[in-house]
């Protein structure tokens, strides 16, 4: 899978949580921009999960500040 | 308790004093100010000038039933407990002042494991010098690098800092959720090295795990196990060996995790294995090695009350019955509850928000009742909750009148 395609992917999932509708570029930041809690993390972590049928580590996810390093991150696990 | 969920970083918002390091603090001191200023109680400095029993205590200048300190089977005044621990302040003086490695290991402290291992017919047992050090430890001994960690989102600050303080990879999934937790574990790696951490009680909620299927899935798929009883021991199993006895899992869990300060009715924690490595972990895991060991008097009275634990069956029984009643009687008075079905000796009452919340909590200390208070960010879903936790030694009586007494608070309030 190209990034292109993962990063449609991530879009659709998203959607549900971007509930002020904020666009999404590569710098979006998770925390600031789109003022995703805790939980709200969780559910989209599980999502992205799910979806790719992988996982993401808190470790990983600690380094994973904004979109486009989410969509770097799923691609270089959906690329090995 | 969800500490462990990574916090959305927030800009530092620096008020009043000259910024320094303190500063990412004001969001709570402003949280504690707005909440005190409303008129409350502070539910998180109260002080108990005396204590007259398991249930009973003076607060605040108020004679109070006390309904959120753990005490589940209300060991702390019993006689024998209480001997005990005076015979061994006497005879072995009032601290160790050593490492359980080097000069801290008495008598006593191989007297206090003999009783667990007989307790839970395990073949070792270590003990820490709390609970706290206990999930710390053990977590971050055997989960090192290149390992992964599997545990519910809603576990205990203990196991996260656990999971924090080791190298190894952080898998949460949700709460309670089977599936979750296998499609996790089936993702892993192959030939990573796998630790499932599960807990027998949340005691947010008071809800149990479902560990048959869950400790049946994680071994399945080749990982260890460890399950923390903190909340069930005691009461919970036809021996009081906890969820893991109940659901007839107990054999198969690698390790169980314990705490004296609930119904041992002390301070320190343990762990229980069968594994036959397991006394390396005396050398190798530093919460244990390095920080002091527990008092005489305290290992002598968690050995004596862990003994008595193992007959208490009638105490089991009266504590089935407390919380069954206190349970039906918030249901019909109108209350939300945590579970819909008694499933421990924790019955949490969901608020509507932390101000109503922390008015209800000072309404029921005005009446003479002693509840915990827990909000936002160690509960889940960042709910404000009124856990209240159920000892043997509640009288039916005692029971009744706490019912009596959150029906007016909450009707105070506004709950119901």
């Amino acid at each position: 899978m190209d990034r292109a395609e993962v990063d449609t992917r991530i879009r659709t999932i998203i959607e549900p949580f971007n509930k002020k509708g904020i666009v999404i570029t590569e710098d979006t930041t998770f925390a600031g921009d789109l003022e995703f809690d805790s939980l709200t993390v969780m559910d989209f972590v599980a999502a992205i999960e799910d979806d790719f049928d992988i996982i993401i580590t808190m470790n990983q996810q600690a380094e994973i500040e904004k979109y486009g390093q989410l969509v770097d991150a799923v691609h270089s696990q959906v690329s090995n | 308790m969800s500490e462990g969920i990574i916090q959305a970083d927030k800009p530092p918002r620096r008020t009043g004093d000259t910024p320094d390091l303190f500063s990412k603090f004001d969001d709570t001191i402003a949280l504690r100010e707005n909440l005190l200023a409303s008129g409350v109680e502070d539910p998180f400095s109260l002080v108990m000038e005396q204590v007259l029993s398991p249930t009973r205590a003076i607060c605040n200048g108020r004679d109070t039933i006390l309904l959120g300190t753990y005490n589940y089977m209300g060991m702390t005044f019993d006689p024998d407990v209480v001997a005990a621990g005076q015979q061994a302040l006497a005879d072995f003086g009032s601290g160790t002042t050593g490492s359980r490695v080097l000069n801290g290991t008495y008598q006593g402290h191989k007297e206090c494991e003999d009783a667990l291992r007989e307790f839970y017919d395990m073949d070792h047992a270590m003990v820490f010098s709390t609970g706290y050090q206990a999930n710390l430890g053990i977590i971050s001994t055997i989960a090192g690098k290149g390992d992964y960690v599997v545990l519910d989102i809603d576990s205990h600050a203990s196991i996260w800092d656990g999971c924090a303080m080791g190298n190894a990879e952080i898998v949460p999934f949700k709460h309670n959720d089977i599936a979750a937790m296998e499609k996790r574990l089936k993702r892993i790696p192959e030939g990573a090295g796998k630790l499932v951490v599960l807990e027998g009680v949340y005691s947010m909620l008071g809800d149990i795990a479902p560990l048959k299927e869950m400790v049946r899935i994680a071994k399945e798929n080749g990982a260890m196990v460890l399950v923390d009883e903190a909340h069930s021991m005691g009461f919970i199993g036809e021996n009081g060996r906890g969820v893991v006895e109940d659901a007839g899992v107990i054999d198969d869990v690698d390790f169980i995790i314990g705490t004296f300060s609930k119904s041992v009715g002390t301070v320190g924690g343990f762990c229980v294995s069968n594994h036959p490595k397991f006394e390396i972990m005396r050398l190798v895991c530093r919460p244990y090695v390095f920080t002091a060991s527990l008092p005489p008097s305290v290992v002598a009275t968690a050995a004596t009350s862990i003994r008595k634990l193992m007959t208490a069956s009638a105490k089991r029984e009266h504590l089935w019955k407390n919380s069954r009643r206190l349970h039906s009687g918030l249901t019909e008075l109108g209350f939300t509850l945590g579970t819909d079905e008694p499933q421990s000796a924790i019955v949490a009452v969901i608020m509507p928000d932390l101000e109503k919340g922390a008015a209800m909590w000072s309404a029921l200390l005005t009446e003479g009742l002693y509840v915990n208070l827990a909000r936002p960010p160690a509960t889940p879903a960042n709910m404000t909750l009124l856990r209240c936790s159920l000892c043997a030694e509640h009288s039916d009586e005692e029971v009744e009148t706490i019912l009596g007494m959150f029906e007016r608070a909450g009707k105070a309030v506004g709950i119901i």
